[in-house]
């Protein structure tokens, strides 16, 4: 299912003095399997976007086509939950959306919106919590009684129990350890890889930009500056330091090795890539 | 939802009005309350008509706003109106249906709450427009300050209230960003009966209380860890300045209430 922004605008509270216009123009294609991610800094319009990717918010003109529905600005509230089924959405620090008694029927809860029967539901948040990491005892418990980490675990479960066909993620790391931040983003990895979903990663995180996804786009002030792979984008780093982007760590080392005097095929995006070509000069000095 | 509530909310200017102490404005939108009521012939309500107006002309706020104001009780205005116009008696008989009449007094009584209303709206709705949350608490907590007297806790009512406006865009931004969380998880807020309606709420205000307690606790350990230890002995940072204008403001009332009772009959 691909997602489809044609000249999409978009105006918070229009003819009001609280307007504010957030969207200019916006022309991009989610396409089917693909993992992409989207940057830009605090306001440049990133989680306005990724409202429009379920029709949460609807474009003030243009239009989104989410698969066989398109979205228009007349469109109207009603029969949207097939498009929400397809795409699920976790927001930033999605633990705030907890409320069941216990994490399995938390997790339960958005499967039986969408129809599933109880039972069923059930498997799938027992399914999903082995996914996410936690075992089956936490089925039980309250929500409440989980650290942070454990909770945003049970969250996303959440989501994924809805088994979108999409899955969108608002920086879905922000806050965790390291080593959290590590299993989380090694689980989407297996779902794009494994169950062929595709992904919409918002982050600043340049390092798993580099490291997940094949398809950039990045925004600044509400419009689409750049799009390309992450080869394409990462390429031009002057540019990028410019609009105070950041770039990835190997290939910030890389550029520095450069001006040492020593000259890459093509700039290294990860550390692997960075690695292999250091063992392929086969310990050649500068 | 939340883009419709005029009432209540702050549009940042540099108007006179704006200009004001608080406490004159408060003060003076309650005081006008209170005299609105004097008012009782044509003459006194149009006096109070363009004396606010010229308010809300000096406000330099978009007049569609004050109107937007009155728009949630237009209900209650068309009410009350409706009941003063069909069972008022006295003067002539216009027309008579069973208990039902409507007579010279009552279009004319009709018209007069009518003005009421939307006069004492208007002045509300200034009020809050031109005056930031911050300084309507510090404004409240000056004017309570003699209660102290009766050992009424004034700095910490004024505390929560200016702890809960700060809260109120807070708490907003997090009612949309939870509501969101849910309809992307398939709640759907808007459709069904009045009991799918409510439960439907349920996923949202749990949620809310849960962060509202978090953030509260939070709230105090930060305050408590920068030396607050309640009221005694504590300054003040924001301190309200009366200038001569809101001596005029206050002088402007007071010939307006001469006025009005020189006019009324």
């Amino acid at each position: 299912m691909d997602i489809v922004f044609e000249q999409v605008n978009f105006t918070y509270q229009p003819d009001s003095p609280f307007e504010q216009r957030v969207l200019y123009d916006i022309n991009m294609t989610v396409k089917e399997g693909s993992y992409n991610a989207l940057v830009g800094h605090t306001g440049s319009g990133k989680s306005t976007i990724l409202q429009h990717l379920n029709a949460l918010l609807k474009p003030t003109s243009g239009h989104v086509k989410i698969g066989e529905r398109t979205i228009t600005p007349e469109t109207n509230n009603k029969n949207l939950k097939p498009i929400r089924k397809k795409v699920g959405i976790v927001f930033q620090f999605p633990e705030s959306q907890l409320f069941e008694e216990t994490v399995g029927k938390d997790i339960a809860f958005g499967p039986k919106n969408f129809g599933v029967s109880e039972e069923e539901a059930l498997e799938l948040a027992k399914e999903y919590l082995a996914l996410v990491g936690l075992d089956e005892s936490y089925l039980e418990r309250s929500p409440f009684d989980l650290s942070g980490g454990q909770m945003r675990r049970v969250a996303i479960a959440g989501v994924l129990a809805m088994e979108p066909e999409v899955l969108v993620l608002d920086e879905p790391t922000a806050g965790l350890d390291p080593q959290g931040r590590k299993e989380m983003m090694a689980i989407f990895e297996h779902l794009h890889q494994v169950r062929k979903m595709t992904i919409v990663l918002v982050t600043h995180l340049m390092d798993d930009v580099a490291d997940y996804a094949d398809y950039v786009y990045v925004l600044e002030k509400g419009k689409l500056v750049k799009d390309g792979t992450p080869e394409a984008v990462f390429q031009d780093i002057r540019w990028l330091e410019e609009k105070q982007l950041g770039v990835p760590t190997a290939a910030a080392f890389a550029k520095r090795l450069e001006e040492k005097g020593m000259s890459f095929k093509k700039l290294p995006l990860t550390a692997d890539e960075l690695a292999d070509a250091l063992v392929a000069r086969g310990g050649q000095s500068l | 939802m939340m883009n419709k509530l005029i009432l209540g909310r702050y549009i940042p200017g540099d108007s006179l009005i704006h200009r004001l102490d608080p406490r004159a404005k408060l003060l003076t939108s309650f005081y006008f309350i209170g005299i609105i009521f004097f008012a009782n012939n044509w003459q006194s309500y149009l006096l109070l008509g363009v004396f606010t107006l010229f308010c809300v002309y000096l406000s330099k706020v978009d007049f569609g706003f004050f109107l937007r104001g009155v728009r949630p009780l237009l209900w209650l205005i068309l009410f009350t109106v409706a009941l003063q116009i069909l069972f008022t008696s006295g003067g002539r008989v216009y027309w008579e249906w069973g208990v039902f009449q409507v007579t010279e007094f009552g279009v004319q009584n009709g018209i007069f709450i009518f003005c009421r209303f939307v006069l004492i709206i208007f002045m509300s709705t200034l009020l809050t427009l031109t005056t930031p949350p911050l300084e309507l608490s510090d404004a409240i907590e000056f004017i309570l300050r003699p209660l102290n007297a009766i050992h009424f806790p004034v700095h910490e009512i004024s505390l929560m209230l200016s702890i809960a406006l700060r809260f109120v865009p807070t708490l907003m931004d997090e009612t949309e960003k939870i509501m969101n969380a849910q309809r992307a998880r398939g709640v759907d807020f808007s459709e069904g009966n009045l009991i799918q309606k409510m439960k439907a709420v349920i996923p949202l205000l749990i949620p809310l209380f849960v962060s509202s307690f978090n953030r509260a606790d939070d709230l105090a350990t930060a305050m408590e860890a920068r030396g607050y230890q309640g009221g005694e002995g504590r300054t003040k940072y924001r301190v309200l300045h009366w200038h001569q204008k809101d001596t005029i403001a206050i002088c402007v009332y007071a010939f307006l209430t001469f006025a009005l009772i020189y006019l009324r009959d």
